[in-house]
């Protein structure tokens, strides 16, 4: 049935995926849970927490807090923090109980807010989605908070990347690879949301020429630039030799790009490979894959994602009982590490580790893949 | 090298003097940090100590996501199942049918048939009154064969009634079933670690013809079973009493509650009920208080006057322990904790009387995940977090006490503190590591 796992792994929850986007901006996340959300947080979804002194921290509700629906320690508890720590903002994500309970935490950032003059969200996660919907619901309230004004536009032609997280790109340098890339074929990078960046660099977004969204959780943010500073965006993430350059040629031409979505078009048919991942990595890879090996490639989408970018092969199934009859047709399978259970024993498995379904444990098979796709290649 | 993203800040709110600190709870609750050392054992890894058992949680997937990592990361995945809770069963109301469906489900596609199962129930089953006595007589009536125990992991009740620690430490023992006693046997619950062999709560039980079992020995489930033979419990660590008091109503066994201590005087008194129990002389302990008074003297002359911390990873009596290092001239400069169990109160007040300036940190503090990490020289960590926190490479890398346990612990606690002096470890590595010593069980 849906909703069980014999022996298959969970992807990083919304919650998380919040802290993860805030992380690198002077911010102070708070997650309004009991316990363990910030353990499972720090521990599995954070390679960066132990060499960075980042602000996230736990409410640690309490069963008479939450059955008398007292928001009044948090907010004072915050406050306090507040006091104390000087953050740039506040941000406060909910976990399953304050769901239970109703907690408004839009009300309770308001009263943060005013309180202290320092710029509050409150973000109704609730531990029952992704990561991806977590970054992409903080991403645009970063967003709707502190891109407000318009910037002048740069000269040169310029992008920003949007939806940028270890939970996709982990600490493998693919991140500043990505940059490097861009910036060598004349394209500025003006931000990245939200690694390696700052805020006040964030704040600069609205300069760049259009927004690249390389994960689907970046582009919530994208539509908010669009609807407010009416900034093109094109998706993809940049894998493999000619897939990135098909992008960086799509970039310098992007008045022209009718469709938006770089990985949906001229894709093969009938598919043996399949991968298995994030929605805008996995269908970048199945394209890149394509256009380096010429065989059709069927990327499975297991986390939220949109009917209408899918590719004609493509399909989104999360549950191990939709997975496994996907995963019969297979000759070749491409994915973490903890799918391999499920896979069928007469298929190829190709281990690609996924921090944000794995965490930590396969970082040696997370390589940089952003113009080599070598590894996989390898391996075929 | 920590990366700032902060501004630098003084430690107040972080740090006490001991004279200034309240017995048991000597810091302010507000939001909490979670630092990086992870040894300490959760749920996942207890319960994976009975053999043959199979874990399920029910929980959301924020909450799953913890707890399958780290089945995985012991190489334990297929002794793991999860069931999902979404929004839709929360406005539904239809938990109890989720877990029954659930379980089944896992059940029958398992390639073996576990002996046990561990259901983990949610703070989302507290909170919405799902009936799972119903749930669990339906479960036991479609699998007849299989033991199935209720298991929590509900962190709400982390401030009242009794915590997730304990309650698993109690329903690890929950499936004994009755049986005839044999009075020459005993066991030791209550630890995730096991207990060293060299202890005398080994050492006096053999030598009067017991056997001792400990959970960590039994290789299957008729092994685990065969628990419920023994006539006593010991336990020594407070968060395994209420398993020794569900044993003594459940199967009528005795529980000898031996806490762990490092005082001479408290250690004989222990050991005098316990041979009293084993209804055996009582030894002559001077000989072994003599080897811990050479071994000490041993150590003072390796690491003079070099500072040591304590954290309350290490040890369930950081202060018991700070006490006895202190009063045999070692340097303790700083113990991190949050609180202190009841068995500390005399250490606390002793060590707040005779070294009022002694520093406490706590360890979930919010400024502690900012202030600086390091020290400025050579300093000993007993505990993963005090390493942590100080950035050293001088560390006893243990949880719980290690297993260690009486005059035999504190020798083997002392070789550790010489090691620890002499050799480099890989902190960041190390203490990163979750389950200290859980290993693949």
């Amino acid at each position: 049935m849906n909703q069980t796992a014999r022996i298959i792994s969970t992807y990083t929850a919304d919650v998380s995926g919040v802290c993860s986007a805030l992380f690198e901006l002077g911010g102070m996340s708070v997650i309004h849970d009991a316990s363990g959300c910030n353990s499972t947080y720090n521990t599995h979804d954070e390679p960066r927490w132990y060499d960075y002194d980042s602000m996230v921290f736990l409410s640690g509700i309490s069963e008479m807090e939450a059955i008398m629906g007292d928001d009044e320690k948090l907010i004072q508890d915050i406050i306090s923090a507040t006091e104390q720590l000087s953050p740039k903002f506040v941000a406060i994500a909910g976990t399953p109980i304050p769901m239970m309970i109703g907690t408004d935490f839009r009300a309770i950032a308001s009263v943060i807010e005013k309180q202290t003059g320092i710029p509050a969200f409150g973000l109704a996660t609730n531990g029952m989605h992704t990561y991806v919907q977590g970054i992409s619901i903080a991403l645009e309230a970063l967003a709707k908070k502190f891109v407000i004004n318009p910037v002048e536009k740069t000269k040169n032609l310029s992008v920003n990347l949007l939806g940028v997280t270890p939970l996709d790109f982990s600490i493998n340098n693919s991140v500043q690879h990505m940059r490097e890339i861009l910036e060598n074929n004349q394209i500025q990078v003006i931000s990245c949301w939200s690694m390696g960046d700052n805020l006040e660099q964030l704040q600069l977004a609205p300069s760049a020429s259009l927004n690249l969204v390389v994960s689907y959780a970046g582009l919530g943010v994208a539509k908010y630039l669009k609807t407010k500073f009416n900034m093109p965006y094109l998706i993809a993430r940049p894998y493999g030799k000619k897939f990135t350059s098909e992008i960086i040629r799509k970039i310098k031409n992007f008045a022209n790009v009718k469709n938006p979505v770089l990985f949906q078009e001229n894709r093969l048919q009938n598919a043996k490979i399949i991968t298995i991942g994030e929605g805008v990595s996995t269908g970048s890879l199945a394209k890149a894959l394509e256009l380096e090996t010429g065989k059709a490639v069927k990327s499975v989408i297991a986390t939220e994602f949109e009917q209408t970018m899918l590719a004609h092969n493509d399909i989104i199934a999360r549950d191990e009982s939709e997975l496994i009859p996907i995963l019969k047709q297979a000759e070749i399978i491409i994915a973490d590490p903890l799918y391999q259970p499920i896979c069928p024993k007469s298929s190829k498995f190709i281990p690609l580790g996924h921090e944000g379904f794995s965490g930590r444990i396969y970082h040696d098979v997370m390589p940089d893949m952003t113009d080599n796709l070598d590894w996989i290649l390898n391996q075929l | 090298m920590l990366k700032r993203l902060g501004q630098e800040l003084d430690n107040t709110n972080a740090m006490l003097l001991l004279k200034h600190a309240n017995f048991p709870n000597p810091f302010k609750t507000e939001l909490e940090y979670s630092c990086s050392a992870r040894g300490t054992w959760n749920i996942v890894h207890t319960g994976f100590l009975m053999p043959e058992a199979h874990e399920i949680y029910v929980c959301a997937a924020g909450c799953l996501r913890g707890v399958v990592l780290t089945a995985a990361e012991m190489q334990a995945s297929e002794r793991f199942s999860t069931i999902e809770i979404r929004e839709e069963n929360v406005l539904n109301g239809d938990m109890g049918e989720l877990l029954i469906n659930g379980v089944s489900d896992i059940l029958e596609q398992l390639p073996y048939r576990p002996k046990a199962v561990q259901i983990f129930t949610s703070c989302i089953h507290h909170f919405i009154g799902c009936d799972l006595k119903l749930c669990y007589q339906t479960l036991r009536k479609k699998y007849p064969a299989i033991d199935f125990t209720d298991c929590y992991m509900n962190p709400i009740m982390r401030k009242s009634g009794l915590a997730p620690d304990p309650t698993m430490r109690r329903q690890l023992y929950s499936l004994l079933h009755k049986r005839p006693q044999d009075s020459k046997k005993i066991n030791i619950i209550g630890n995730n670690i096991a207990t060293k062999k060299n202890s005398e709560l080994y050492q006096l039980a053999e030598s009067a013809g017991y056997q001792v079992t400990e959970i960590h020995d039994c290789k299957n489930y008729q092994e685990y079973q065969e628990m419920a033979s023994a006539t006593a419990n010991i336990c020594y660590h407070a968060s395994g009493k209420p398993a020794g008091e569900m044993l003594l109503k459940k199967l009528n066994q005795k529980l000898l509650y031996l806490p762990l201590s490092y005082s001479y005087g408290e250690i004989q008194y222990w050991l005098t009920i316990y041979a009293t129990y084993l209804n055996i002389m009582l030894p002559d302990w001077s000989e072994q208080i003599a080897l811990c008074e050479d071994k000490i003297k041993q150590v003072k002359n390796l690491i003079g006057d070099t500072p040591i911390a304590i954290d309350s990873s290490a040890t369930m009596r950081p202060l018991g322990l700070a006490r006895f290092l202190l009063e045999h001239k070692l340097n303790i400069c700083k113990i991190y904790a949050d609180s202190f169990s009841q068995e500390e109160k005399q250490d606390f007040y002793w060590l707040q009387e005779n070294y009022p300036d002694l520093q406490l940190f706590s360890i979930s503090q919010i400024k502690m995940r900012m202030l600086p990490r390091e020290s400025k020289s050579k300093i000993i960590a007993i505990g993963q977090k005090a390493a942590y926190f100080l950035n050293t490479p001088y560390f006893i890398n243990i949880v719980e006490n290690g297993g260690l346990w009486g005059f035999s612990g504190i020798i083997n606690l002392l070789e550790l503190l010489e090691e620890a002096f002499l050799t480099e470890k890989d902190t960041k590595k190390l203490v990163q590591i979750k389950g200290l010593g859980c290993g693949k069980i």
